[in-house]
């Protein structure tokens, strides 16, 4: 525990960085029902308010409260995108080490399996499945979660063989170890370094995506927030922006708003991942 | 006799530093070398010795995370350090040129052996490219490769190791610089091939006056290189002589030390008299797809006995251990243990004869899984085959550390990435022992490490062998080793036996062609050796 709080304290400004902003959005999450001045779906104000109190960041266009959308939206958007990836990795990382370890037909058949899911561009094929499924959250968890999952297993795969090839593997094998054993001492704790680093960029990826779908409509559905479809919502509002003065400018800022939280997350996650990985593939120096 | 013009490079209290644990830390510790033109200087060392870091300074150069930190380093009256970078590139490659120990990882896969030729001449604009093409074949032919006119035209996977390496010096040639570096070219090769390269290489150098740089760990091949050796220990210069005057009278201990090194010889166990041997191998035939790799092996080991099995790479020595271990099915044969026949696959063999069988791999670092400390890998043999827990476990793992001279307190909570190469190979010795073997393959356990720390090791494997009554089977290729541990030799040749026998028999003639072979290749501590062998095959050709 003692070596956990060194690796910590001696993380790098650029870590804390990324750890202070996943803590604040993530708080901003969790709390987000205290935090938020006015309810997540409710009209409470003149539509288009510009930014002053008590619409800190001013109203959409039905009149709801920016501010508290923003908040909510992180608890909608976060929380699925977290929820998907990690379903992706449990999928992509089970199969794919298991088929490296296994080989023949296992590999084979899951291999192929795999190529078809990633023949079809991933945006039509989740398109084409969530006009068939509906679009419910359980519905776009699971078909990005299969469908990130593809990449997850490619990568897993590929680590897990290069691994394979070691002679301490070749030990393990000799000395009679089972199929789980292997997979979970020996190849788990070396593929550990890449699978985090993909983990952060899967997260990133797949909370686009969810944006992406929401921005077309298929994800997460009004009047539910999120940081995608709050985009969308405003993205029209650029072209009308007066900037000669402050007021009328925020209205044109509107929809950088979600999409500026979308890139802090972003590259907050991916500066953790770093200081992740650095600590992983150098041991002590 | 050293004359300002003819003296070369000129080393000066050369302190170079390396950075571990956020410190500095000296690698070379203020070392003189003075080289002159023409004039080959031997290095050598054991591992971490600094002899690699000298020689790349040679050059001006230095690893990342290694600095010059004092001294001088003046090549044909130029200061090296703190030259500009572009000083430095207009003479690598053109004037002083490097020549690595892994000519296959050394070379672009993806290029032909003649444009990586030609990229150092054109570049330096010694030559054109088609100038470069026709003194890349004549070179070629100095170094006695095969087909030297189409030779260049092949990519590095088409070519042997030792083809390669010689086609490195050729490219390492090409600018006929004053000064080449060689780090270990030979030291991944086989006798047979190495006698190949020593000889072209030697011929090369001296044909074209060229000073050079010759870094080994291996004694008696710096003994067939080398007008001069220094010897070098932990950054220090032990001594420096005349080859010649080095070699039949050494001053320092260090050096009398590594001199004695290859006198090891283990006392002979006492014969047990039995019956039945306790492994055999009966008529074996394997394969790797449609490649046949061992032919009718019938082998036989009696208990207590180390069997020795010698051939070059690709003779089938590991595939035989692969077969023996179950990890390759034989297409034909059986290997039996103590008269019964075991299954050919590991997969389908019970826990205790798995436990009874183990085998120790050449490479220590692959060997062992660099996430796992001592504790664990040394502990779950422990609770696999013998169901050993906790304290029961704890106690044994510091029995089995004590056992390999590793104090346990120190080192049972080490990852391997924090032990020496020797120290690796000790582990895996203790994780061999912890299943309480009866029968240890060793495949080349000692090729990786360099003299003092090899016969560490095969002591230690001596001692254990008395102590528990072992029996090894001895994967080489090395000869040394052969005559220091081995009771019966085994020779084989591309995946048959050709010769076995005791080993005294076996170093006695008559030999079989093969055995003569590899036997005369082996290098000796005789300046005149490599000369004489040279003379000797040509004699009988």
């Amino acid at each position: 525990m003692s070596l956990v709080l060194t690796r910590f304290r001696e993380a790098p400004l650029s870590a804390w960085i990324g750890i202070a902003l996943v803590l604040l959005i993530g708080l901003a999450a969790i709390f987000a029902p205290l935090l938020a001045p006015f309810p997540e779906t409710e009209v409470v104000g003149p539509q288009y308010s510009p930014w002053a109190a008590p619409y800190y960041l001013g109203t959409d266009a039905l009149g709801r409260d920016v501010l508290s959308r923003m908040i909510y939206g992180a608890r909608n958007t976060v929380g699925i995108a977290l929820l998907t990836t990690v379903l992706a990795f449990l999928l992509g990382a089970a199969f794919g080490l298991l088929a490296a370890t296994l080989g023949g037909w296992v590999d084979t058949v899951a291999s192929r399996v795999v190529d078809v899911l990633m023949a079809v561009p991933s945006l039509i094929f989740a398109l084409l499945v969530l006009t068939i499924t509906g679009t419910s959250v359980v519905a776009l968890i699971l078909v990005i979660a299969v469908l990130d999952s593809t990449r997850v297993y490619r990568l897993s795969r590929a680590v897990a063989q290069g691994i394979l090839t070691m002679d301490y593997v070749e030990v393990a094998r000799m000395r009679g170890e089972g199929l789980f054993w292997i997979i979970r001492r020996e190849v788990l704790p070396n593929a550990a370094a890449p699978l985090i680093a993909e983990f952060g960029l899967r997260f990133c990826f797949v909370f686009l995506f969810i944006s992406a779908l929401s921005f077309l409509g298929l994800g997460l559905q009004p009047p539910i927030a999120d940081w995608g479809s709050m985009v969308r919502e405003s993205a029209k509002l650029i072209s009308f922006a007066d900037f000669s003065t402050w007021q009328t400018a925020t209205f044109g800022l509107a929809p950088l708003l979600p999409a500026g939280a979308i890139a802090i997350l972003t590259v907050a996650v991916n500066l953790i991942v770093d200081w992740v990985l650095h600590l992983a593939s150098g041991l002590e120096e | 006799m050293t004359d300002a013009t003819d003296l070369l490079l000129d080393i000066r209290h050369l302190t170079i530093e390396g950075k571990s644990g956020g410190q500095w830390h000296p690698i070379v510790k203020g070392v003189d070398l003075t080289l002159r033109r023409g004039e080959i200087l031997g290095l050598i060392g054991e591992s971490g010795a600094g002899k690699s870091t000298l020689g790349l300074a040679a050059m001006g150069y230095t690893k990342s995370g290694c600095r010059i930190a004092g001294g001088r380093i003046r090549f044909d009256g130029q200061d090296l350090v703190g030259a500009s970078a572009r000083t430095l590139r207009g003479l690598r490659g053109k004037r002083i040129a490097y020549v690595a120990q892994s000519a296959a990882a050394a070379f672009n896969p993806a290029y032909r052996l003649i444009r990586q030729y030609c990229e150092a001449p054109v570049r330096h604009g010694v030559m054109s490219r088609a100038e470069a093409e026709r003194d890349a074949v004549q070179l070629y032919r100095e170094m006695q490769l095969p087909s030297p006119d189409e030779i260049g035209f092949r990519y590095p996977h088409q070519v042997s190791g030792g083809q390669l390496q010689r086609a490195m010096t050729a490219m390492a040639m090409a600018c006929r610089p004053d000064l080449i570096i060689f780090d270990e070219p030979t030291t991944a090769l086989d006798v047979t091939t190495q006698i190949e390269v020593l000889a072209a290489i030697r011929k090369v150098v001296r044909e074209h006056h060229t000073a050079a740089i010759y870094i080994t760990h291996d004694l008696a091949v710096v003994a067939q290189m080398a007008d001069r050796i220094k010897v070098l220990l932990k950054g220090d210069e032990v001594e420096e002589a005349e080859t010649r005057r080095m070699l039949s009278d050494p001053r320092e201990d260090y050096t009398k030390s590594l001199w004695a090194v290859r006198d090891f010889r283990r006392s002979p166990p006492q014969p047990v008299p039995e019956a039945a041997p306790m492994l055999e191998l009966a008529g074996i035939d394997a394969s790797y797809g449609a490649a046949k790799v061992l032919d009718g092996i019938n082998l036989s080991v009696n208990r207590g006995e180390t069997v020795a099995v010698v051939g070059e790479s690709g003779s089938g020595k590991s595939t035989a251990a692969r077969v023996i271990m179950g990890l390759l099915q034989p297409d034909r044969g059986e290997v039996r243990l103590d008269g019964i026949a075991l299954p050919a696959t590991s997969r389908r063999r019970p826990k205790d004869l798995q436990r009874r069988v183990q085998m120790i791999h050449q490479m220590a670092d692959t060997a062992l899984n660099p996430k796992h400390r001592i504790r664990e890998v040394l502990g779950r043999p422990l609770e696999f085959f013998l169901g050993l827990r906790r304290d029961a476990r704890e106690r044994r793992i510091r029995e089995l550390l004590s056992m390999i001279e590793l104090d346990p307190d120190r080192f049972i909570d080490r990852l391997p990435a924090e032990l020496s190469g020797g120290q690796k190979q000790r582990v895996c010795i203790a994780r061999a022992l912890a299943a309480e073997p009866e029968f240890i393959i060793c495949d080349e356990v000692t090729s990786a490490l360099d003299q003092i720390v090899a016969e560490g090791i095969l002591r230690l494997l001596d001692r254990l062998q008395r102590e528990m009554g072992l029996t090894y089977l001895f994967i080489t290729h090395d000869l040394a080793t052969v005559r220091s541990i081995a009771d019966t030799v085994v020779v084989m040749q591309k995946g048959r036996i050709v010769e076995q026998g005791p080993k005294d028999a076996m170093f006695q003639p008559p030999h079989h062609p093969y055995t003569e072979l590899l036997l005369s290749s082996v290098p000796e501590m005789d300046p005149d050796w490599l000369d004489r062998v040279l003379e000797e095959r040509r004699a009988a050709c």
